[in-house]
């Protein structure tokens, strides 16, 4: 059961993870602080595989690709906006954190709602409030770097 | 449909004779850049990939700036790492401490930017150089890793907004009201995923100092660059920086723009954004109900030679307000070493304020001026996101060098003419 964790517009990378826990690059303690300006309990509350919504320009901010790391360390399985930076989209692709833009999930899920995803066809499916809301889906190339762990692993892969 | 400037320069760099927005391209690069916070995971990815060199050891550039002199032992690892893959790829550009200088205002100085050049760096403030006609952008550690590889990387060829800039500018306006003046006007994502693109007669009233800061806050907008055409101001900033032959790089005639946005200098007065957003723009004169406890004047956006004399101008024979600090950051080493020899460190130590090596420290909460909860500064930083320079609960005021001086005198946010 994927549940969503709902913010605002313009959260930023200063708060997805502040920069006084940069001098670190393991991914867990990166997770371990996640968030946490803004929702302190986000660490203890998010569980594997849940879903966070936000607004207008997700990621915005600093190029720190320490912020989907730690999103998608946190068991983040996908990040639905309105929109997002844009250096934080090409991160979010690049380290394999799944990322959707879809204006009307964003505005329609409330913080809690049981939310699925499926990738292929772009379909949001939202349990608790029982509608559905479609999004473009990502092109294959991307959802295979996505599904084998981001560029570099995808390039790696690739090369076998 | 004719082409933007940074539509040119991207063509030129993906070997097509026309782009068009939208597009997806590959295109080779002139520089690398990476720091000491992106650069350690950049090489983890780049050796995980067994990746054995760079593309080309001259066009690789690592400043360690973020957290140099070190603050701790995990910093000091970090830059460790940075220095022996630079001593084993043979980096011609390594800069650290002694040499090093806040980035984006190092590169300028040292001429490894120039007009024409395609840039990434694995830092979102790389957009500064398009002050000097470069299109350059900031990247994730992970496109920077193969980018060093490689020397190419894709773009999706961006749209773009005119920002025509007519008038005069008014005593102590600089570029960070202008450009502040821009984001309260379009918002934080008001240029998302574009170009902006200066032009106008206005701009023979913006020196190249001017420049850079506007450039370099493009994506405080969510702008992927900011670029400015190639004049005279341009061309005697260059000269004698840049040895190597460059083109500048104008726009088409009929180039499309998304939209085009009226600046005239004439309107613009002294700005300072409030909390927790760039684009909340206000006017200085308004501000004197905000009481402060620090001023900071230096980072990639303010820390130039000409944003220090607008301070020392200001502070001269004079004292900082009790219980405020001030914190003045010369951006480069020659900066630092130009404000000993001008008397600028010596009006800002007499006026009670301290004066550092360069660093990135205080504007990402880092080190070197961190807040307490509820504490107040002016700052010629670029970000004032919640808890960006210390505590959730402390808050960053957005504003030029002269607005930072004026504010320290008086203890509150204050108009430069008030204390002049």
């Amino acid at each position: 059961m994927a549940i969503a964790h709902k913010y605002g517009d313009h959260v930023d990378t200063d708060v997805i993870i502040p920069a006084r826990y940069l001098a670190s690059q393991d991914e867990k303690e990166l997770a371990s602080h996640c968030m946490e300006d803004i929702d302190k309990n986000f660490h203890a509350k998010v569980h594997e595989g849940d879903i966070m919504v936000a607004g207008l320009n997700f990621g915005c901010g600093s190029s720190r690709e320490h912020a989907p790391v730690a999103i998608k360390a946190s068991g983040i399985s996908c990040v639905i906006a309105k929109s997002f930076a844009r250096i934080f989209y090409r991160n979010a692709i690049n380290i394999g954190l799944a990322i959707l833009e879809c204006p009307e999930a964003a505005e329609d899920i409330s913080d809690g709602d049981e939310v699925s995803v499926n990738f292929d066809t772009g379909i949001i499916t939202n349990k608790t409030k029982n509608k559905m809301y479609h999004a473009e889906p990502f092109p294959e190339f991307i959802k295979k770097m996505i599904d084998d762990g981001g560029l570099m692993a995808s390039l790696k892969k690739a090369r076998r | 449909m004719g082409m933007t400037m940074t539509q040119k320069i991207l063509a030129k760099h993906a070997g097509m004779s026309e782009v068009h927005a939208g597009q997806l391209i590959q295109a080779k690069l002139d520089l690398v850049l990476g720091n000491d916070i992106t650069t350690p995971v950049a090489i983890n990815e780049f050796e995980a990939a067994g990746f054995d060199s760079v593309f080309d050891s001259g066009k690789v550039v690592l400043v360690m700036d973020h957290f140099v002199p070190n603050k701790d032992i995990k910093s000091a690892t970090q830059c460790k790492q940075c220095r022996m893959f630079a001593k084993k790829f043979g980096i011609e550009h390594y800069c650290d401490v002694g040499t090093m200088g806040i980035e984006h205002a190092l590169l300028p100085e040292q001429g490894l930017v120039a007009p024409g050049e395609a840039i990434i760096g694995a830092d979102s403030h790389t957009c500064t150089y398009g002050a000097v006609n470069a299109f350059s952008t900031g990247v994730g550690s992970t496109d920077m890793g193969a980018a060093m590889s490689a020397g190419y990387t894709w773009f999706k060829v961006p749209a773009a907004i005119r920002v025509n800039v007519t008038g005069k500018k008014r005593r102590f306006v600089s570029g960070k009201d202008v450009i502040l003046t821009l984001i309260g006007r379009i918002g934080v994502d008001g240029a998302l995923y574009k170009s902006l693109e200066f032009s106008g007669e206005g701009l023979k009233e913006l020196s190249m100092a001017d420049r850079l800061t506007i450039s370099n806050m493009a994506i405080e907008a969510g702008g992927k660059n900011g670029i400015f055409p190639v004049d005279d101001i341009t061309r005697e900033f260059l000269n004698g920086r840049v040895k190597r032959e460059w083109t500048a790089y104008y726009p088409d005639e009929d180039a499309e723009y998304e939209s085009v946005i009226e600046m005239n200098l004439d309107d613009i007065d002294c700005t300072v954004s409030y909390p927790h957003l760039p684009e909340n723009a206000r006017p200085a004169r308004e501000g004197h109900d905000i009481k402060i406890d620090q001023i900071v004047i230096g980072s990639c956006t303010n820390g130039k030679i000409e944003d220090m004399k607008a301070a020392a101008e200001i502070l001269k024979g004079k004292h900082l307000a009790e219980g405020v600090r001030g914190i003045i950051i010369p951006a480069t080493m020659n900066i630092y070493r130009e404000c000993m020899k001008l008397g600028y460190t010596d009006i800002f130590l007499d006026a009670g304020c301290v004066v550092s090596t360069p660093t990135c420290g205080p504007c990402l909460g880092g080190y070197m001026g961190i807040l307490a909860e509820g504490e107040r500064c002016v700052s010629t930083t670029n970000r004032n996101f919640v808890g960006r320079m210390g505590h959730i609960k402390s808050e960053v005021y957005l504003a030029s060098p002269a607005v930072a001086a004026a504010s320290g005198i008086t203890g509150h946010i204050t108009h430069p003419e008030e204390v002049m």
